[in-house]
């Protein structure tokens, strides 16, 4: 299962392995961002008039914001008028099926391993691959239907499901939530809809692929999932793009609502092109991910390995609204070359007896500064609350940062909270210990880097746990001295 | 804001030494680019200083004091014998400041003397390491200070007894400030014992500024022991300037004041440098209590150990943020900070705010916080003891205070301590003696 392990150095030097480009025809608006350019895009994609309404309410109120600046992430000035915010292959109609999406971008998907036509077969996973701005297909969907599982693009479901859409788009990522969220909510493209109906537990992972072809675009994709009273859904997003040496931006939103004992599991592997080894290049990540445990004993869970992406801005959070309701954040985050990496998570706790769970893992090389960055806040009627959080950093030269910056804010004294955190080299102990018991540098160095990260990959599900140990199968040698 | 700007302006004096004018110049026109600070600071995210900076302060004026007879015993520490000066609104009060014989070359004096007499001794370390662009408040008191305290220990002297500086305020109705301004040199090899004890009577203003010099080798023991009045607003800085193979320490204490902001900055900047710091909140009722450190690992091979811990009752607010940087290169760091917090009543408040930055890679660096409340087996079995609950309480809550007490190390400071600290939990003074 495990690749022969790569050795740091070649992961450092490692030419980005998804960064081809697809040549297909692709639709594109003109780029640049003003009231029309909305109404284009929402024409194009033949929006009702509230989707409209509401796509323009939110750029009235992106006018108003400043991009903030408090994060510790370092990048030139964006333009925001030289962004192209549509473009999408051509020649799109109602795909009967699978074998009627283009060739082109069939290879593409098979290249990242994704195939399309193969996912039927396999019959794990059903799969919404998104194509720059929309979404090109989506397997299963017949299977899911049967169970009233609602999976499909969110232009589709903005025409076929409004009500659901209506009545939940916005309350977990409001339109005016943030600088890139009011972004999003103007222009965003097309992304994954979700819906869980009651008591049906989802009998495969869903997931979508993201991938970037179009040079000079953004891509801004908005994913909703609700599970409803007594649901489960597990749900996977892979993400790639090419090499190209401009800044590209990603701002997505993904709204995650959990009913009453429903139970939501996130789970993310986001490899971006993150830009060549003197930092040229890469994506800019700029994403705003919130769950809402909005009913009793409801739970959601984020799981994410950052192994992309020049600049990653993203907190996935919990709002613990629901009594007993838990939430929990598994990160892996790798900052390489010159990445940089600002991530974490937020709990807030509203709920009484709510709980959350935080582990964090940060490995930082190169010149990559690694952040994580959370907040618990356990608000005065949450009463019996209970967090435990845990970041821990590795370094892997002497040149990168790692830095936690954790918030905790505490209005009861019912509740009980546990923060740690270290940073550190590979201890030194540890791999005497391991060559004493006869193993090789590079084996033990492997060895203890798997451990350190294993908290998080074994809440993977299976598939991703194996690309993601592939990703990070880091062997670090030279890197110790 | 108005009224503090206006009468800063007013107070404003020179005091015709070129040197100090200009010092005291550079921080008071820094202040025009230095507005007050608000809730979108990150240092100043959870203390609003609007109270403090929205009250027409003036500052303190010299006068004879009758202090209180019941404050009258905090100016000592019963069986210890220790060198005593005490401040009075800010200015020195020889009347009330022990004299004794101190070793060769030992200086402890009003500062304003020293400036007056001796300014070359000060001109190299005065306002050198107390700077600050976000933070006005410490510009404030090098623009405004009048008299305060400074300490030289000459080369290998080692100070028998402690030191112990007593800031007593008061006010007269009128709002008064004073800026108590404190200076230690420590040269190679030298050691001493510091204690400085904030206290007062009635609603005024302290915005005290301390300096810490460790020349090589040298070891500095310092403790801060606050008890402010109820009405009292507090606001200090400490800074430690740490040379080769140096050892500081740093005890905070907080009983008292409405509002208390403590920041404590040591900079380790040359190798073999330890620091420790070490701060108890206890606060109740209103009170507000931020402690802000930072720790820097400017050099290699350099040692930090931070323990804080807040109790909180009433409707109080604790605040921690503490930084460790590790600055580029600066290899083979330890640094150790842990900050753990006992809620006891539902309507306290703790905000609580770790930081690591890390710039090297060969580094073992930990940080835990915590916050909670009595442990409700420890309860059950003090109580199946026969114990009363409310006794329980005091028990548990002095032993989650006591380490902290332990880890000033020194004996009749400890036992000072630790009856204020029962005093504050209900216990009657009879009692304990």
């Amino acid at each position: 299962m495990q690749e022969e392990a790569k050795t740091l150095k070649e992961i450092t030097e490692e030419e980005y392995q998804w960064g081809f480009v697809t040549d297909i025809e692709e639709e594109r608006i003109p780029s640049g961002l003003d009231e029309k350019i909305i109404q284009l895009l929402s024409e194009k994609k033949g929006e009702p008039e509230w989707m409209l309404e509401w796509r323009l309410r939110a750029y009235r109120h992106w006018l108003t914001l400043k991009e903030p600046k408090w994060a510790n992430v370092h990048y030139g000035p964006i333009d925001y008028q030289a962004i192209t915010y549509y473009s999408a292959p051509k020649k799109r109609q109602e795909l009967k099926s699978l074998d009627e999406v283009d060739p082109e971008i069939r290879k593409t998907f098979e290249k990242l391993g994704i195939s399309i036509e193969e996912q039927k077969r396999f019959s794990g996973v059903a799969v919404d691959a998104v194509f720059d701005s929309v979404s090109v297909a989506t397997t299963f969907k017949e299977k899911l239907a049967e169970l009233g599982i609602i999976f499909c693009s969110f232009s589709e479901a903005v025409q076929k499901h409004p009500d659901l859409v209506k009545k939940y788009l916005g309350t977990v990522v409001p339109h005016n939530d943030n600088f890139f969220a009011s972004l999003n909510s103007a222009v965003f493209s097309d992304g994954s809809f979700c819906y869980v109906p009651k008591g049906v537990r989802s009998p495969m992972e869903l997931s979508t692929y993201f991938r970037i072809n179009a040079a000079n675009t953004g891509q801004f994709e908005r994913t909703l999932i609700i599970a409803d009273e007594g649901s489960y859904v597990s749900y996977l997003e892979g993400c790639t793009a090419p090499m190209r040496d401009e800044n590209q931006l990603h701002a997505a939103v993904v709204e995650l609502i959990a009913l009453d004992n429903a139970e939501i599991k996130y789970s993310t592997i986001q490899n971006w092109y993150p830009g060549d080894k003197n930092g040229k290049g890469g994506i800019y990540n700029f994403v705003t991910k919130r769950g809402k445990c909005a009913g009793k004993n409801s739970k959601i869970s984020w799981t994410q390995v950052e192994t992309g992406s020049a600049i990653t801005w993203k907190y996935p959070g919990c709002i613990l609204a629901g009594d007993n309701s838990v939430g929990a954040f598994y990160s892996v985050a790798l900052a390489n070359h010159y990445q940089q990496a600002d991530t974490g998570t937020k709990m807030i706790h509203i709920g009484k007896n709510t709980r959350s769970t935080i582990i964090s893992k940060g490995i930082s090389g190169g010149h990559g500064q690694n952040t994580y960055r959370g907040l618990v806040r356990i608000l005065k009627r949450a009463a019996g609350a209970r967090n435990y959080s845990q970041c821990d950093s590795l370094l892997l030269g002497d040149k990168c940062g790692a830095h936690t910056f954790p918030y905790v804010e505490v209005n009861n004294s019912s509740s009980q909270l546990e923060h740690e955190a270290s940073t550190s080299k590979i201890s030194e102990d540890q791999l005497f210990y391991c060559r004493s018991r006869g193993l090789s540098q590079e084996d033990a160095v492997n060895l203890v880097v798997n451990g350190f990260c294993k908290t998080v990959f074994k809440e993977l599900p299976m598939e991703f746990a194996v690309e993601a140990q592939k990703l990070l199968g880091v062997s670090l040698e030279g890197a110790v001295g | 804001m108005e009224p503090l700007t206006q009468q800063l302006e007013r107070d404003f004096k020179v005091t015709g030494n070129s040197w100090i004018d200009r010092i005291r110049k550079e921080a008071f026109q820094s202040l025009a680019q230095l507005p007050y600070p608000t809730s979108e600071q990150e240092e100043w995210k959870y203390t609003d200083v609007e109270p403090i900076v929205g009250a027409p302060f003036r500052l303190a004026e010299r006068k004879e004091l009758l202090v209180p007879f019941e404050k009258r015993k905090h100016l000592t520490f019963s069986g210890i014998h220790a060198i005593r000066r005490v401040f009075v609104n800010g200015y020195h009060c020889p009347k009330l400041s022990s004299t004794e014989p101190l070793p060769q070359g030992v200086i402890v004096d009003n500062l304003a003397t020293i400036l007056q007499n001796n300014p070359k001794r000060v001109e190299p370390y005065l306002s050198r390491y107390a700077k600050d662009q976000n933070n006005p408040f410490i510009a404030i008191n090098t623009a405004f200070f009048q008299e305060g305290a400074f300490l030289y220990l000459p080369k290998g002297i080692t100070l028998e007894h402690p030191i112990h500086l007593v800031y007593f305020s008061q006010s007269n109705g009128a709002a008064a400030v004073s800026h108590p301004r404190t200076l230690v040199i420590a040269e190679e090899g030298s050691e001493a014992r510091i204690v400085e004890t904030y206290i007062g009577d009635g609603s005024y203003w302290t915005n005290a500024v301390t300096e810490i010099v460790l020349g090589e080798n040298a070891r500095i023991h310092s403790c801060k022991i606050q008890e402010e009045s109820a009405e009292a607003f507090h606001l200090s800085t400490l800074f430690i300037h740490q040379n080769r193979d140096s050892r500081a320490s740093s005890h905070v204490i907080s009983l008292g004041g409405k509002i208390t902001r403590n920041d404590v900055r040591a900079l380790l900047d040359a190798e073999g440098s330890e620091v420790t710091l070490n701060g108890l909140t206890m606060a109740s009722d209103n009170q507000h209590v931020d402690n802000q450190t930072l720790i820097d690992h400017a050099k290699p091979h350099s040692t930090s150990d931070e323990l804080y811990k807040g109790i909180l009752d009433g409707k109080s607010n604790g605040v921690f943020n503490g930084r460790i940087v590790v600055r580029p290169n600066a290899q083979k760091i330890r640094a150790q900070q842990t900050n753990k917090n006992l809620l006891l009543s539902d309507d306290a408040k703790m905000n609580t705010k770790p930081l690591l930055e890390i710039h090297a890679d060969d580094v073992r660096c930990n940080h835990g916080a915590t916050i909670g409340r009595l442990d409700e087996n420890q309860l059950f079995y003090l109580r199946s003891r026969g114990m009363g609950e409310a006794e329980a309480r005091t028990l548990l809550t002095y032993a989650f205070a006591s380490d902290m007490i332990q880890r000033l190390a020194y004996g009749p400071l400890e036992t000072y301590l630790e009856i204020l600290l029962l005093q504050r939990l209900g216990h009657a003074e009879e009692e304990l003696r």
